[in-house]
């Protein structure tokens, strides 16, 4: 196919516009929004460990998964073609789109052949990606959500913080607020009970799902040896869009295609128990092109790159594309739990956004350098994630990529530059340790009395905004160890 | 059994008394320590913080400093620096380009040990009151450290040493599996998340009512322990070698003072 | 270059250190050995935990069984592949209360609305998850009328249970229109608490049948 070409990036909602920990400090004062966040994150760990806990075999699961997806990605061409030859022959249509921009002008026009200008929609990440309902507003299309947390995330003005449940952020306080202010012909009596709060989404979307037109659909795994298509839900409103409407277009990213049927037997055990802590989730449609005299008759599918490609060329970040979007690291990530998902800016929050976005924009895209340096590196969403993704391993290689395309383009090193300059000296040879830890006394002497050091200047301010650091001791151990404890012999022979 | 023992930068600057404790673990047991004297950084700082070119020669250097020695293997009181020896040396080394390099970083990494995992694995330690004469009469808990936890998987290996030191009394820590919030410069660049973290970790230790909480990381400790301090809290950390190293004869204090000979000398 | 081209290309490009990954380890569970009482023990234990209601029933109760579950709807739907024997207590063929739905004579969306229930068999089922799976066979119809109707009656056949997912999969006809049926419907949106009943049939009624 010629020369290798520079990657290219993906675009769409993909973008930190403001710094992360500048965000993170925004949605950290939002007492609120923390607290309903610690609530459902821990609800959702406890569900998560106890079916995980019921499987012998989940370990296996995951190697099994892994694997599963690095072999996709390695052979993904001739999957691709393998795909869209199976579902084309069953009456689908494939329509390829480099980014963005391309998808949601293919997806408008199908649109209008139908002649209509509303949409049902089932929650889809890659259609939040490219802003599809935003470009389909300005088309004089309206898309509908009717997943039950992207309806309350639409009703309220808002944005999806989670990819799974994308109005986690809210209470059923605020949710049964926002139905009231904002869903025609409530009930203005209702109450926050989840069960009525629910019924209250059934009346309303019913009409719509019975006189719908045209559907959207995201798919979750892609079946290349029969051409099958795998929508996984909860609340039946995939169902509806993808049964009772004519016209279904689908939007897709390239990497979640499987080889073939058997891999479901893997990922319909590790995508429900690590997402929503089920067993199974209530409700997998998977359809292959058209079938006559059930269901949609003119069926369609967006192939999606979007910065995909240039993901994979990232050897060492590509395994970021096995994400099956089941959204167990941003439950488990201390840091999401805190911050909430708006704090990442992009369509994927969390840890898995922490690197998918960068990845998917390119490292030096806006602020986006900001988000692999917003997690401890606890490692808790490596142990969560059901298709092992080494996320703290992938998160310390994009700071390397963000440290490195900055070397040698600002004029004046930076407080961490230089720190980490200094640091480097110190800490690539015992000698030069040996001389900076002479220094020691001088730490315990600025610690005073109370032997604690209270206030650092610059970077290291952030250290004592709210930790003290204890006084330096008169000796190292290096020191101790040479004059105390080695042998004389040892010390004679050092001479 | 010849032991290197690979001290950590923050402890031979901040903690002396950890690696000493661990020396004296060590010589309880009959084994010859040895301090290979090039050694000074794991150089996970400058890696986690990306700077991969400066932590280069830091690597070189830890791989040069255990390679210059003879030994049977090398521990240290630490499961970040253990973690980053044997995981991040190996990638950094082939990210560089240097494939030489790595299988040397790999060959260092697979004789080098947390010291839980050295006392319980390889020396059989699994009662310290018995097999050391560990003696520490206070009420204590404990936090893990995410990389101990998670990248070494030790597992209840300082947690069940620690339940066996005469005297001590345990109290479990709410939450313990959550990070204290440190991550290196993570503390400093994202200062705001990092504090939030810490203060759910010192409520949490706070509640238990122990007099200290250990661990064994004590970049987390040093961490924790700042704090703690700053909101005035009575309660301390304390590293779990200096536990294990605490006798009758030799007690140390909840803030780790040692007193050497029963009754001082 | 077409789309389709352009990113095959890049594919090609971002491939070009050959990465070559290990085979698929399959050392999970694939088969099992549970006696038939296990089997429908477990299934009907995963099936009440998502709050759906489940008979065990003989062969020869099955009708009744069905009668009785259906005995409130004022109207139901069945797949023109029903079994008629088991209907014979609930409506017999001339009963208004029934509605058939055959390929050239399908009930429409609004019929299909206005329906109370629907009676559908199945064709596998996962123990281990309490998964039901339809595949749209004439005994179970398309899929919308399992769907429209707020419950849905389902017949399981004691030999269609399988423990395991895999040991199910092989059973499905992958390029049929497949719906996997895991209780009513449900969603874990408000605060990720489940509660069950949005848009799917919010009651689900399954009849565990020994002997077919």
């Amino acid at each position: 196919m010629g020369m290798p070409s520079l990657p290219v990036f993906g675009d769409g909602n993909l973008h930190i516009d403001e710094p992360f920990p500048d965000a993170a400090h925004r949605e950290l004062g939002n007492t609120q929004m923390r607290a309903n966040l610690r609530h459902a994150t821990h609800t959702i760990r406890d569900k998560r460990l106890k079916v995980v806990g019921e499987l012998p075999d989940w370990e296996e699961l995951r190697d099994a998964g892994a694997a599963t997806k690095n072999h996709v990605m390695a052979n993904l061409p001739a999957l691709l073609e393998e795909f869209e030859k199976n579902f084309t022959a069953r009456g689908g249509v494939i329509h390829w789109a480099r980014d963005s921009h391309e998808a949601n002008k293919i997806v408008a026009q199908l649109i209008k052949e139908q002649e209509t200008d509303e949409v049902v929609k089932v929650k889809s990440m890659a259609t939040q990606e490219i802003g599809l309902n935003e470009y389909l507003e300005e088309q004089g299309i309206s898309a509908l959500e009717t997943d039950l947390a992207e309806l309350i995330v639409q009703l309220g003005h808002d944005k999806p913080s989670h990819i799974l449940v994308p109005a986690i952020h809210k209470n059923r306080t605020e949710v049964r607020d926002i139905f009231l202010a904002e869903m025609p012909n409530v009930d203005p009596n209702l109450t926050d009970e989840p069960r009525l709060l629910a019924m209250a989404a059934r009346e309303h979307l019913r009409r719509k799902f019975l006189a719908a037109k045209v559907a959207i659909s995201g798919a979750n795994f892609a079946l290349a040896d029969s051409g099958t298509l795998a929508v996984v839900e909860s609340e039946g409103n995939g169902r509806m869009c993808l049964t009772l409407p004519e016209t279904l277009i689908t939007v897709m990213g390239i990497e979640k295609l499987l080889p073939g049927k058997e891999d479901l037997e893997v990922f319909m055990q590790l995508l429900p128990r690590s997402s929503t802590g089920e067993r199974m989730n209530p409700y997998t449609s998977l359809w292959t092109g058209v079938t006559e005299g059930d269901g949609p008759q003119n069926v369609h599918l967006v192939m999606l790159d979007n910065g995909r490609t240039a993901a994979l060329a990232d050897k060492y970040g590509r395994t970021a594309l096995n994400c099956i979007r089941c959204s167990a690291c941003m439950n488990v990530c201390p840091v999401y739990e805190r911050t909430g998902g708006h704090a990442y800016g992009s369509t994927y929050p969390g840890p898995i956004g922490a690197i998918l976005t960068p990845l998917l924009t390119g490292i030096k895209s806006e602020e986006n350098s900001s988000l692999p340096y917003a997690s401890s590196l606890c490692g808790a969403c490596y142990d969560a994630c059901p298709v092992k993704i080494n996320i703290p391993e992938i998160l310390v290689h994009l700071r390397g990529e963000d440290v490195d395309s900055k070397r040698g383009k600002k004029k004046l090193p930076t407080q961490m530059d230089l720190m980490m300059k200094g640091a480097g000296w110190a800490f690539s040879s015992g000698k030069n340790l040996a001389l900076l830890e002479k220094g020691l006394p001088l730490g315990k002497l600025a610690a005073g009395r109370d032997k604690k050091i209270k206030r650092l200047p610059g970077i290291a301010a952030g250290w004592t905004q709210s930790r003290d650091i204890p006084a330096p001791p008169s000796q190292s151990f290096r020191d101790w160890w040479k004059k105390e404890h080695q042998s004389p012999a040892k010390t004679e022979q050092e001479k | 059994m010849k032991i290197a023992l690979f001290a950590t930068c923050i402890v031979d600057a901040m903690y002396p008394q950890t690696a000493r404790a661990t020396v004296k673990i060590l010589e309880h047991l009959g084994h010859e320590v040895i301090f290979p004297t090039g050694q000074a950084c794991c150089g996970q700082m400058h890696i986690n913080s990306g700077y991969m070119d400066e932590a280069l020669p830091v690597v070189t250097n830890h791989v040069e400093a255990f390679e210059a020695d003879h030994y049977d293997v090398a521990v240290a009181p630490s499961g970040s620096c253990v973690a980053s020896v044997k995981h991040q040396h190996p990638i950094l080394a082939e990210r560089c380009g240097d494939a030489a390099l790595k299988a040397r970083a790999e060959a260092v990494g697979a004789k080098t040990y947390e010291l839980s995992q050295l006392l319980v694995d390889v020396l059989g330690v699994t009662n310290a009151a018995e097999q050391l004469g560990s003696h520490f009469p206070h009420k204590v808990t404990y936090h893990p450290s995410c990389h101990g936890m998670r990248s070494l998987g030790l597992g209840d290996r300082q947690l069940d040493l620690l339940k066996s030191v005469g005297g001590i009394e345990f109290t479990d820590l709410p939450e313990a599996d959550q990070c204290c919030g440190f991550g290196g410069t993570f503390s400093m660049k994202n200062a705001d998340v990092s504090s939030a973290m810490l203060e759910d970790k010192t409520k949490n230790i706070e509640s238990t009512g122990a007099s200290l909480c250990s661990g064994g990381d004590a970049s987390c400790l040093m961490h924790i322990g700042g704090g703690l301090s700053r909101t005035k809290s009575d309660t301390t950390t304390l590293h779990f070698a200096e536990i294990l190293a605490s006798t009758i004869d030799e007690p140390v204090s909840v803030t780790g003072e040692v007193f050497v000979g029963k009754g001082g000398k | 270059m077409s789309a389709k081209e352009e990113i095959l290309s890049r594919i090609t490009s971002a491939l070009r250190d050959a990465p070559t990954p290990e085979p698929v380890p399959r050392e999970y569970r694939r088969t099992s050995d549970m006696p038939e009482a296990e089997l429908i023990e477990l299934l009907v234990d995963r099936i009440e935990d998502y709050k759906a209601h489940v008979d065990v029933v003989d062969s020869a109760q099955l009708a009744a069984t069905i009668a009785e579950r259906l005995k409130d709807a004022t109207s139901f739907v069945v797949p023109h592949g029903i079994n008629e024997d088991w209907l014979v207590e609930a409506a017999p063929a001339n009963d208004a209360r029934r509605r058939v739905d055959a390929p050239g004579a399908i009930l429409s969306i609004p019929e299909l609305d206005s329906t109370d229930a629907v009676l559908t068999s199945s064709a596998v089922s996962i123990a281990e998850s309490g998964t039901i799976v339809l595949d749209g066979t004439p005994d179970q119809g398309r899929r919308a009328i399992s769907l429209v109707p707020d419950h849905h009656v389902c017949v399981v056949p004691v030999s269609t249970i399988v423990r395991l997912l895999p040991e199910a999969l092989p059973r499905m006809d992958i390029t049929r229109p497949l719906t996997w049926i895991s209780g009513p419907s449900a969603t874990s949106d408000i605060e990720l608490e489940r509660v069950e009943g949005v848009h799917g049939p919010r009651q689900l009624d399954v009849i565990v049948v020994k002997g077919l």
